[in-house]
């Protein structure tokens, strides 16, 4: 084997500075971090993960959430529900956190220029969407329509309200919310996802949909975009899957020949279809 | 006849069996530790070996599904078939630390653990075993996506490969395309001649570490007859294989068949222990875990070897993704024999038969491959 000299070892965090925490929902959380290595930058594309890590904790693949026009500030939203991911909830201005990143395939933003786009987010999924969402707005001129749909459990769980309400009020945009079970100040939608993407107005042979949430969530969701004639590769989906390494070696993350991680985790539904129909893969 | 011209790349020389030891001294003098079969725990194990009374000369194996016995027989060094374990801890280390975070006032430092990378000169590597670290080379070799370690212990390894004079009973290196016969990728080859009259060693030159020290070794030239000889032995071998595998089709037949009922027939008998995975010269998956000491104050980030049988392996929020043992043995398969081709454009099996002979209830991939293939034939 010739010998070669070793690149940087990908397996290394960076240390960031969390810059700000945010509590969204009873046990959801968003913070900013900003990297202290001198590097400001730090480029990614919208739908793609870093690792994160806390030291004394562990690391955890979340998605990244912030807008790719400003790549020195690196947002997460973050649920905690596991040993990492409930001390993300603690974390205040000026603590420390690692990061490996940033990985995976992204959201298919620019080749969906000229048609509409079709944005179909449940629960946390609304995250790795929203980079793209914001993405979207900044070049909306280039989009026919941008169509928002958003599910929650309820209205206590949805995420980044105001944004919702900015979105919804912004012109050349329509932006629609439904929760599954309502509250007594509720007065919007009550319903599956579903419902809005049979409402939403959109051409279904110009459209790109991007889809993120619970995998039955986005099943049905495909579904029903198909009944309306959107072609499989029209549709893209974001996988979760377990992670290690986050470069295709721990071998964690394979789905059928994929390896989510960095075939993954936004794939075009056409490449995945047979594999999402199988139990256990 | 003594010659000091046997040192080109392609070259071979004989090497009489009382001038064997001469080899693993001049490996040592090199400065490689040399990793050789030896025998513990009643096995043929690749260990560090000082002199050539450590290897297992006049041993041999019986493999059988979940069967593994050694047994006296002849006088050959090489006899045995495959080690209970191939190379791949030496190369892709079962569990090591990655780097250490010591927590401070300011938050953590992380640091890089500097490991002194051993040089190893690997002696008795199989022609399976050969294919099987090519194969894990384009996976933890990867230019884009190194795994650091692999690397580096690569690139210090000198490799005598062996050419083996006998197959097992689980061996299917033939349907594999790996074996029995080395190719490439060696440092030196040897192959073992043994009749009524000798016994010596054809050395087959590999590359230019392997000329140096082919040079500084007592080779007279080959003959023709000598050439011959070894390519009998491997041919003989090849002829001798103990199992087969159809890979026609194999790639479809496993990908559009995942509801089989074999699965369920297969996960009845499988004990999802995960020793193929272990025992398996190509499975690289592996896992990360922080181990913190109990002040709080050092955290280590261990990788260590991992097994798509267990339950933790595909675990997410919410549960395992694949929770039965069915599942979990199609997916070890399917990677195998199918996905593979996808992920790195090869097999990822070589055929060396570990997975067979270490299973614990005897369970064949060869087999499980021809159930699915025979219920699907069209009578």
């Amino acid at each position: 084997m010739a010998k070669s000299p070793l690149p940087a070892d990908p397996m290394l965090p960076r240390r960031f500075r969390v810059v700000e925490n945010t509590r969204e929902t009873v046990d959801t959380y968003t913070f900013s971090i900003a990297a202290m290595d001198g590097v400001s930058e730090f480029s990614f594309a919208p739908g793609q993960f870093n690792m994160l890590y806390l030291f004394g904790y562990g690391e955890v693949p979340i998605s990244i959430c912030g807008d790719p026009a400003q790549p020195g500030l690196l947002v997460h939203t973050v649920r905690a529900t596991g040993s990492v991911t409930q001390a993300f909830a603690s974390l205040k201005a000026g603590d420390m956190i690692g990061v490996r990143g940033p990985f995976g395939s992204s959201w298919p933003v620019a080749a969906a220029e000229g048609g509409d786009v079709l944005i179909v987010a449940g629960g946390l999924g609304l995250a790795p969407l929203r980079s793209a969402i914001y993405r979207l707005l900044a070049r909306e001129g280039r989009y026919r329509r941008i169509v928002i749909l958003y599910g929650a459990r309820s209205p206590d769980t949805i995420l980044f309200a105001e944004e919702l309400k900015r979105w919804r009020d912004q012109p050349g945009i329509s932006c629609d919310i439904t929760v599954d079970y309502a509250d007594a100040n509720w007065q919007g939608r009550v319903g599956v996802i579903t419902q809005l993407i049979a409402q939403a107005e959109f051409d279904p042979q110009q459209v790109v949909a991007l889809i993120c949430g619970p995998e039955i969530m986005m099943r049905f969701s495909v579904a029903a975009l198909k009944s309306l004639g959107v072609s499989d590769a029209s549709i893209h989906v974001s996988l979760e899957r377990s992670m290690k390494c986050a470069l295709g070696h721990c071998g964690h993350c394979q789905f059928g020949p994929l390896f989510v991680c960095k075939d993954g985790p936004v794939l075009p539904y056409d490449q995945i279809a047979t594999l999402l129909g199988v139990a256990e893969l | 006849m003594k010659t000091d011209a046997i040192a080109q790349i392609g070259e071979s020389g004989v090497l009489a069996r009382s001038d064997f030891a001469k080899l693993l001294s001049t490996l040592q003098d090199e400065g490689y530790a040399v990793v050789g079969p030896t025998i513990r725990g009643g096995a043929v194990v690749y260990a560090e070996i000082d002199d050539e009374s450590e290897l297992p000369i006049g041993w041999t194996d019986e493999q059988e599904a979940g069967t593994y016995r050694l047994k006296r027989s002849g006088v050959a060094l090489f006899g045995y078939v495959a080690g209970a374990q191939s190379w791949k801890p030496n190369l892709f280390q079962p569990q090591r630390t990655l780097w250490t975070a010591r927590g401070n006032a300011d938050g953590f430092v992380i640091e890089a653990v500097a490991e002194d990378m051993p040089r190893q000169a690997f002696l008795g590597v199989r022609a399976c075993e050969l294919k099987a670290i090519s194969i894990q080379d384009h996976v933890l070799a990867d230019p884009a996506n190194p795994e650091s370690d692999y690397v580096a212990r690569r690139q210090e390894s000198f490799i005598v490969a062996v050419n083996c004079a006998k197959a097992g009973a689980t061996c299917f290196c033939v349907s594999m395309d790996a074996g029995p016969g080395v190719e490439a990728g060696y440092d030196l080859a040897l192959t073992e001649l043994i009749d009524d009259v000798r016994h010596d060693f054809l050395v087959e030159i590999g590359s230019p570490r392997g000329a140096s020290i082919a040079a500084r070794l007592p080779l007279t030239t080959a003959s023709g007859g000598d050439i011959d000889a070894a390519e009998a032995v491997v041919s003989e071998t090849a002829a001798g294989m103990g199992r087969t595998l159809n890979t026609v089709g194999l790639k479809s037949l496993l990908q559009d068949n995942p509801d089989h009922a074999q699965w369920d027939d297969v996960a009845a008998r499988c004990l999802s222990c995960g020793n193929c995975t272990f025992a398996c010269p190509t499975c690289f998956c592996h896992s990360t875990e922080d181990v913190t000491t109990i002040d709080g104050e050092v955290a280590e980030r261990q990788q260590r070897w991992d097994s798509c049988f267990s339950l933790d392996f595909s675990y997410i929020r919410g549960g395992a993704v694949r929770p039965g043992v069915a599942s979990r043995y199609r997916q070890w398969m399917t990677h195998k024999l199918a996905n593979w081709f996808d992920q790195f454009g090869e097999s990822g099996c070589v055929g060396c038969g570990r997975c067979i002979t270490w299973c614990p209830s005897g369970i064949d991939i060869t087999a499980e491959a021809a159930a699915i293939r025979d219920s699907l034939r069209e009578d």
